[in-house]
């Protein structure tokens, strides 16, 4: 447990916890084998050899270290705070979820694991973990829950043609969670050859630990560009958050300098008073899921309900139990953003920048529109854009025709999130055979 | 002091057989079918109940008990209801133990207190709590010993020699050995294999071992009858209720499926 004077920075205790949220939540069947992934993570942490193979991967293969980018035409347009972005859209695979991949599948090769499974949301995960199982030559398999296949075609079709086999999941609403129980259920029947790839700060400890620290090359490389570029820490840092990956990769760093301020920004969807939302730490309740305990969308009777958000990676009902505890302790702010707000900010950034964000990051451009106009213009924000927004084109448009807000687009966009056009992407019926799908 | 669970291993003993454990979920396909099932248990050979508590996201479970607690969600089961299930069970039965089993979010979120409280009064005996290892212990296992429950753990084919004292050193009841690596409702094992396993638990317990996951068969049930202290059949009753015309059709068919299967444990050793 945690005690008055700990740092922000030094969690998880022992038992894998952050405060009272984390833990080791999981059947006896998994138990050994977590004990195992928690010696080698403690080992990857020190030995220089792990870390010499991974900056290599980090700056040969992903592409680091990304830009900090001073978004000038924002900054002006806002007319306050002076407005950075963190580029990791333009990570190899378009997104920050690449970082943590490369890691863990060092790991899992260090255990002598020969297969990965992974559980996807908008399938930027499953693309990133297709990615590295094919640099590496491991069988993959990827669950995706059976709604979101049908709004994130691209990213199914990529996760093929790298070979993975995407299994969709029709469970309950056929969304992340399931897709994460599905894996569980994967993992206990294969626990001995396969290692799960967790794509975000949450599951079982070492998993919300292990994957910040992969993900916290974001921080580091923004503290040091920021030191070089202004001469001083920025004032807020600011990220979206589903399960809270980029945002902690972003925080965790500079956790323990008082002076910067911190933002993670939920997904509110139609509004939090509506109830369908995505926003575990501003409506939901803390409990127990997936491993870990943290603030989860429930019902009085300890349920799990289902999370709304136009943006798939967002749609989850729980969050990483570091930010529960970071939300306890008030080190972090945590807003929300509805979808509305969003997709306005996805073509103000879109117009201004011709940086076309993922949803995902869309929402913490957003919650930037309402607080950089009042700040001074010395004050300085960085905003994590954790990915590119290609694969959302279709969810855009579709919104927008939806919400009759089709103005501005060309007729091109509108017709590429269409069925028939859509279909065109669809692998050849011999691929789609080859790789187990059923269609 | 001796507990229900305990009182009927003993007679077990002194009659030579294995117990049959049945699992069904409470509130399948709805509350008062559920409740009929529950009560006809007895009489047509369940030694001991265990009844599970539904959760909308039972990582642990393979598809015919998660339909079985989306079924029991959808019919408006709580865990109200389910506690309130076993008090109306108990107005008959005094002997039968009952064991609850499930995941831990809706107890935490009904308040651990409150929850073990209401589960002595209501007549449970025991808790399994799938996704609670031993790491957490002082979350809900020793409150629970503390309120007079016994608690239950399931140890696996992956908890070693080395582990398995961590396992078994605040269980009570009885163990549950999970015969395969997966899910509920995966394939059997076969009955050297568990009996091997059996013979290294029993190296550090006297408690008895209860084995379950992928026993579905009266003959499935017999071969493992033969060693284990107790045999748990779960997702082969629950299809009873999944596949019948209707919710009486398919209590009937979970008793008669309990009676052949009951009938069909031999004498031990």
């Amino acid at each position: 447990m945690s005690s008055a004077t700990q740092h922000f920075s030094q969690g998880p205790d022992a038992d894998g916890f952050f405060g009272d949220f984390g833990g080791r939540f999981v059947a006896e069947t998994l138990m050994p084998l977590i004990l195992e992934l928690e010696e080698a993570w403690e080992w990857s942490r020190t030995d220089e050899a792990f870390r010499r193979e991974l900056e290599g991967y980090q700056r040969d293969y992903i592409g680091r270290a990304t830009p900090l980018y001073y978004a000038e035409r924002l900054t002006e347009h806002l007319g306050g705070a002076k407005i950075y972005f963190k580029r990791e859209d333009l990570n190899h695979t378009g997104a920050h979820k690449i970082n943590n991949c490369i890691g863990q599948i060092l790991l899992a090769r260090k255990m002598g694991k020969k297969r990965i499974i992974a559980e996807t949301g908008a399938g930027m995960h499953g693309v990133a973990t297709a990615t590295v199982a094919a640099r590496f030559g491991m069988e993959c398999v990827i669950y995706m829950g059976a709604t979101d296949i049908e709004r994130q075609q691209p990213n199914v079709f990529r996760m093929k043609l790298l070979g993975a086999e995407v299994i969709p999941v029709e469970s309950g609403t056929g969304t992340l969670k399931d897709a994460m129980n599905e894996a569980l259920r994967d993992w206990v029947t294969n626990v001995d050859s396969t290692f799960y790839l967790i794509g975000t700060v949450a599951g079982p400890h070492p998993y919300p630990a292990m994957v910040r620290d992969f993900q916290s090359v974001i921080g580091r490389e923004t503290r040091a560009q920021i030191l070089e570029k202004e001469g001083r820490l920025p004032d807020t840092l600011m990220a979206c958050i589903g399960g809270g990956s980029n945002a902690m990769g972003l925080f965790h760093p500079m956790l323990d300098d008082e002076s910067v301020h911190m933002i993670g920004v939920e997904a509110a969807g139609h509004g939090i008073e509506t109830g369908e939302h995505a926003a575990s730490l501003n409506g939901g309740e803390p409990g127990v899921l997936h491993g870990n305990r943290t603030f989860l969308l429930q019902s009085d009777d300890g349920q799990i309900t289902d999370a709304h958000s136009v943006s798939a990676g967002l749609d989850y009902p729980g969050i990483g139990p570091e930010h529960a505890w970071l939300h306890t302790q008030k080190r972090v702010e945590y807003v929300s953003i509805t979808d509305h707000e969003a997709i306005q900010a996805f073509k103000l950034c879109c117009e201004l920048e011709g940086i076309i964000p993922a949803l995902e990051s869309a929402h913490s451009v957003a919650h930037l529109r309402k607080i950089a106009p009042d700040l001074p213009r010395d004050h300085l924000i960085v905003l994590n854009m954790s990915g590119r927004g290609d694969k959302d084109m279709a969810s855009v448009a579709n919104w927008l025709e939806q919400h009759g807000d089709t103005d501005k687009l060309p007729n091109t966009t509108v017709e590429a999130a269409e069925p028939g056009r859509i279909d065109d992407m669809q692998p050849p019926h011999d691929v789609a055979k080859k790789t187990g799908e059923t269609e | 002091m001796t507990t229900r669970i305990s009182r009927r291993f003993a007679a077990l003993k002194e009659e030579n057989r294995a117990a049959l454990v049945t699992f069904t979920i409470a509130g399948d396909p709805d509350f008062e079918a559920s409740l009929e099932t529950l009560k006809g248990l007895p009489a047509a050979g369940a030694d001991i109940i265990e009844l599970g508590m539904p959760f909308t996201d039972p990582m642990a479970d393979g598809p015919a008990i998660q339909k079985a607690a989306q079924r029991a969600l959808r019919a408006g089961q709580t865990q109200r209801k389910t506690l309130e299930m076993v008090r109306e069970f108990r107005r008959n039965d005094q002997d039968t133990p009952i064991v609850l089993m499930g995941y831990y979010n809706p107890i935490y979120r009904y308040g651990v207190g409150a929850f073990l409280k209401d589960a002595v009064d209501a007549g449970i005996d025991g808790l399994i709590v799938v996704d609670l290892p031993p790491e957490h212990d002082g979350e809900l296992c020793l409150p629970a010993m503390n309120a007079g429950l016994d608690f239950i753990r399931l140890t696996t084919p992956t908890t070693d020699d080395k582990r398995l004292p961590r396992v078994l050193e605040n269980t009570s009841g009885f163990i549950y050995y999970v015969s395969v690596a997966g899910v509920t409702g995966a394939q059997a094992p076969t009955p050297e294999s568990v009996e091997q396993s059996i013979t290294r638990i029993r190296a550090h317990t006297d408690l008895p071992i209860a084995v379950g996951f992928g026993i579905r068969s009266a003959e499935q049930a017999a071969a493992i009858g033969r060693f284990a202290d107790a045999v748990v059949v779960g997702s082969a009753l629950v299809q009873c209720i999944e596949t019948a015309d209707s919710p009486q059709a398919g209590t009937q068919a979970v008793h008669t499926l309990v009676r052949t299967l009951a009938s069909a444990l031999p004498p031990q050793r």
